[in-house]
């Protein structure tokens, strides 16, 4: 029997799911409200900062894991919902849901190998 | 057909178009479930922030710059209000999606899980902010 790879797919959703539900929140405090507003130290996100957290082993893991897996997640729960909305969840549905999961997972690979470590 | 002849009336189709607005639970659950959509636009601009980054601190700081625009400043509050329902909901959901857990022969109840999910997002967002507030003294 040829294996499905749906459960793969399901892996990244409930990652991604778990990942943004437990810190996804602070997250866009911090980096879209807090630190553009002053609210935290002014240069908590200055590029020396950044760069050396993403290139510590560390924080590109953490880097890497955030971005893919929400990526991940929330593209396969718009797919599961496009049924929802009367669009035929069919290989074209498929491919451009998953295929911008992976375009945003290799926009993010990308810089953080081309930073070093 | 009790005459014999197929019927050439067409069959009722109950319309489905706005079928969620129906009812306030399915309201509520197509809410939860565009946040999907707050969760892919936040890890598009991380991953913008992330080639931004590695083009050198000039562009870094043009994205710094337009975090602070107050177009991406009312986007983040819109995505942090989605997150919260998204954090909400799916700790509300967990104890449906999970296996089954059991305890001392008794099954853990819903709500536990629920409590014991919302507990550990609070920690995690505290343990994250209180790293921010650290690591940023100089």
């Amino acid at each position: 029997m040829r294996r499905s790879h749906a459960p793969i797919f399901w892996l990244l959703f409930g990652a991604g799911g778990m990942l943004s539900a437990l810190v996804g929140a602070m997250l866009v405090f911090i980096t879209g409200l807090a630190v553009p507003l002053g609210w935290l130290a002014p240069d908590l996100m200055s590029h020396a900062r950044m760069l050396a957290f993403a290139q510590h082993w560390l924080g590109k893991a953490f880097l890497f894991a955030v971005v893919m897996l929400f990526a991940w997640h929330a593209a396969h729960r718009l797919l599961c919902s496009l049924h929802d909305i009367g669009i035929h969840k069919g290989l074209a549905a498929k491919w451009s849901c998953y295929g911008a999961a992976a375009v945003v997972t290799l926009v993010a690979a990308v810089p953080l190998l081309r930073i070093g470590f | 057909m009790m005459n014999g002849k197929a019927s050439t009336r067409r069959p009722y189709v109950r319309p489905m178009n706005g079928w969620w607005k129906r009812d306030p639970f399915f309201v509520s659950y197509m809410v939860r479930e565009t946040t999907a959509i707050a969760v892919f636009v936040y890890a598009v601009v991380l991953a913008v922030g992330l080639v931004r980054l590695a083009q050198g601190e000039a562009a870094w700081n043009g994205w710094l710059a337009a975090m602070r625009s107050p177009l991406s400043l009312l986007l983040h509050a819109v995505l942090l209000v989605a997150m919260v329902v998204h954090t909400k909901s799916w700790f509300e959901i967990m104890p449906k999606t999970m296996p089954m857990m059991i305890v001392g022969g008794r099954r853990v109840a819903a709500s536990t899980i629920t409590r014991a999910g919302f507990a550990a997002a609070v920690v995690a967002s505290v343990v994250l902010l209180a790293i921010a507030v650290i690591g940023g003294r100089p």
